[in-house]
């Protein structure tokens, strides 16, 4: 069964957990700005909301890439970065609908969500469940069980 | 090692900015943050310098979990001598621009002089420069705010800056950072405004690495988040009701300090607690609480986001408060609400968000708007006086309208300003002051909680209920119970309490975590962090070093013996209600046995012995 990253920004309280967890797992740093998962704050609705790449299954990334460095990997559905390969052309950040591959000037490279290889450190690190590792196919498998409650008769 | 090992100091007069070796010796004995800036502060400046001028150095500092993945690892603190006290000032403060010091590869800046015209630092990783900032001069910290992100065009930025309080004198302006976090009291924004600096810009992408022992910093750190989760307060009250989960809970136990502490009860408690924070309301349907935030790093998220009533009287034709923003804590809640009289939440929101958008501290505010309250009750205070404003008691119009002036420093807000000491001095009544060394008390009756009396009377910033918040076990029971009407064994329990939170205060964490953990938990975290070889033994004996050499500080600066005292009324008028009724705060019980403990002299001077026992 493959899984994905289940995102419930209702959750979140900007703690940004995630995205130490993140750049800890990928750069061996705690470096929010390298994270690849971020949490954005709409501070006038008092919301937040973490985003990161949801694994498109055509990806624009992987299609646009001229040298074929962005490829699936098998066991987890990710579309990964081979940075052996890249060539830091950044052509995939601009097809990417959703900004969610990004360049890092530090490495010459893109970067972008992997999976962390199944286990993603984001999910581990979240202390409020707002990001969790889930059956792909049935990522609204919680807000069905939510309505789903409300259809039953009064007790 | 989790320290960056970097200072950057500022010379304000000169307009340079230098980088220099952290002094790892000091941070072997001071830890960082409070400890360490401290250190610092009383090397560099003359203690008996004029806290508003230029010798005055005033220095942000960052402990070494800060910016790591440690629950509430996003502390910074601001440290400076005090104008409102003239004792040693140790501002703490959460949100972001902490962790992003850090993450730009600084422990510390420290600014020292006067800059001629405005000015902003700006820091981008290892670049630092002094930026013009005579168009954000005057400004708000909301403005100022939006203006630098816009003038950067750079989203990720973190500013603290200084509101107009501030650059108009308040003696108790504090620093803003993230729009609604605080370096809130002893007046530590005035000191930065006083040099001319408006704010400071962080950008940082380097981060925090080199942790000593990764396997175990990650194993402490998960264990820790797990007993926060598992705690009742920091699992569930504080993310549910923030600190505001007191409310109700110190009224109950007569502890809460009504009218200019006059009185120990709020009969209208009720009406501004968590709970009624969370009733939707008439207008629009909406509670007052919009949700719970959290600070960097921190996963029992306390912070309050609220919005006010859009029918309130306050914010009709102002749209800038209509959104949503840093709500009511407990204390702003009590020292806007409950000393004052005033049982109108949204008002009280409408006062905390002026408190936020021009940084004054709420606590110190509201005392002082109610010692203007009682000087007006007696006559003391008139309507000339107050620009025609009536300070009565429980008048919400009185107190937004006080917010109004102190906020831009106009009319009889700046005698607003002066703090609840100078006003009740002014006015010709010293005694309505509910002080200690000049500065506010914060929300707890020490009536009511005999162990605070001490608390106040001996914190080395004033009044201040963060230096042994020994509530936690005087009504919590953690972590113990002691009876709150009991003097007995609180000495003991005062030292323990400031000692550890002083070692707390100086790690990155937050002092929130003390009620789910203990230095047992808090060592391991900060020994697997950095090299030092913490352990809860010599985090405690830092922190006991670190409390001595603030206390050192403060005689130095020619505080006695006389400034460890109470305000008559907690000594001599006996509480009216509650089970404290009958009672006043026994501090004569306390306060010898205390010095005896400390090793301190009868006159409360630290001995020779003590001094040297403790390296300093």
């Amino acid at each position: 069964m493959l899984k994905a990253l289940q995102l419930e920004p209702e959750k979140c309280t900007g703690c940004l957990q995630c995205e130490m967890a993140c750049s800890y797992e990928n750069e061996g740093l705690f470096n929010p700005s390298k994270s690849r998962i971020k949490v954005f704050t709409f501070h006038d609705e008092g919301r937040f909301a973490p985003y990161t790449c949801s694994q498109c299954s055509e990806a624009w990334c992987m299609h646009a890439c001229p040298v074929e460095a962005i490829v699936v990997n098998p066991d987890t559905g990710a579309k990964e970065v081979i940075d052996s390969i890249c060539v830091g052309c950044k052509v995939c950040t601009i097809a990417c609908p959703f900004g969610t591959v990004n360049y890092n000037s530090d490495t010459g490279k893109v970067a972008k969500c992997d999976l962390c290889g199944g286990k993603p450190a984001c999910a581990e690190a979240c202390p409020t469940d707002a990001i969790t590792y889930v059956d792909q196919d049935h990522t609204g498998l919680e807000r069905m069980r939510a309505h789903a409650a409300q259809t039953l008769p009064k007790s | 090692m989790a320290w960056q090992r970097r200072i950057l100091r500022v010379d304000l007069g000169a307009g340079t900015c230098t980088e220099e070796p952290l002094n790892m010796d000091w941070a072997m004995k001071f830890l960082g943050q409070r400890g360490l800036a401290t250190k610092y502060l009383v090397e560099e400046i003359d203690p008996m310098v004029d806290a508003l001028s230029p010798g005055n150095k005033l220095i942000m500092a960052t402990g070494p979990l800060t910016g790591t993945m440690a629950a509430t690892g996003g502390r910074y603190s601001v440290i400076t001598k005090s104008p409102l006290t003239g004792a040693v000032a140790c501002s703490n403060s959460g949100g972001f621009i902490g962790a992003e010091m850090k993450h730009a590869g600084w422990d510390m800046f420290i600014f020292e002089g006067r800059s001629e015209k405005p000015v902003y630092l700006y820091v981008e990783n290892d670049h630092a420069e002094l930026c013009d900032a005579s168009d954000l001069w005057g400004q708000s910290i909301w403005e100022t705010d939006e203006r630098l992100h816009r003038a950067h065009q750079d989203p990720a930025i973190r500013i603290a800056c200084v509101g107009r309080s501030a650059e108009q004198g308040c003696l108790y302006a504090g620093v803003v950072n993230d729009l609604h976090r605080a370096a809130g009291r002893s007046g530590v924004g005035t000191v930065m405004a006083s040099k001319h600096l408006k704010a400071v810009v962080v950008r940082g992408t380097k981060g925090v690495g080199n942790v000593r022992d990764a396997q175990a910093f990650f194993r402490t750190t998960a264990e820790g988040k797990k007993t926060l989760a598992e705690n009742a307060v920091t699992g569930q009250g504080l993310p549910a009701m923030g600190t505001q989960v007191l409310m109700n809970v110190i009224n109950e136990v007569g502890a809460m300090p009504t009218r200019n502490m006059r009185e120990v009860q709020f009969e209208g408690a009720h009406k501004i607690s968590a709970e009624a924070m969370l009733e939707p309301r008439e207008s629009d349907g909406k509670p007052n609480l919009v949700t719970n935030a959290a600070c960097y790093g921190c996963t029992i998220a306390c912070g309050r986001i609220s919005t006010i009533d859009p029918q309130h009287y306050t914010i009709q034709n102002k749209p800038e408060y209509v959104g949503a923003s840093g709500g009511l804590e407990y204390e702003a809640a009590w020292a806007l609400g409950s000393d004052t009289g005033v049982d109108d939440l949204d008002a009280l929101t409408y006062a905390n968000f002026l408190c936020n958008e021009d940084g004054f501290d709420p606590i110190s505010f509201g005392s002082t708007v109610a010692a203007a309250m009682e000087l007006f009750d007696i006559g003391a205070l008139t309507l000339e006086d107050t620009g025609g404003v009536k300070m009565e008691f429980g008048s919400a119009e009185a107190l937004t309208k006080a917010a109004e002036l102190v906020a831009k420093g106009e009319g009889f807000g700046r005698d607003l300003a002066l703090g609840s000491k100078r006003l009740c001095e002014k006015y010709g009544h010293p005694e309505l002051s509910m002080t200690v060394k000049g500065q506010e008390f914060p929300a707890y009756d020490p009536r009511g909680i005999q162990g605070m009396g001490l608390t106040y009377a001996t914190s080395n910033r004033g009044a201040c209920h963060l230096r042994s918040y020994t509530v936690s076990s005087e009504i919590m029971g953690v972590p113990v119970k002691t009876d709150p009407l009991s003097t007995e064994g609180k000495p003991d329990l005062v030292k323990a309490f400031q000692d550890a939170t002083a070692a707390v205060d100086s790690s990155g964490l937050c002092v929130f975590t003390t009620f789910g953990w203990t230095l047992e938990d808090i060592a391991p975290q900060v020994d697997a962090a950095c090299e030092g070889g913490w352990t809860p033994e010599t985090m405690l004996e830092a922190g006991e070093r670190i409390w001595n050499l603030e206390r050192k500080f403060n005689l130095d600066a020619g505080l006695t013996k006389a400034d460890d005292t109470l305000p008559a009324r907690l000594l001599k008028d006996a509480a009216k209600t509650g089970p404290a009724k009958g009672m006043v705060n026994r501090l004569d019980e306390m306060l010898p046995q205390y010095y005896e403990i400390r090793g301190w002299s009868p006159e409360g001077v630290p001995t020779e012995d003590t001094l040297s026992r403790l390296g300093l």
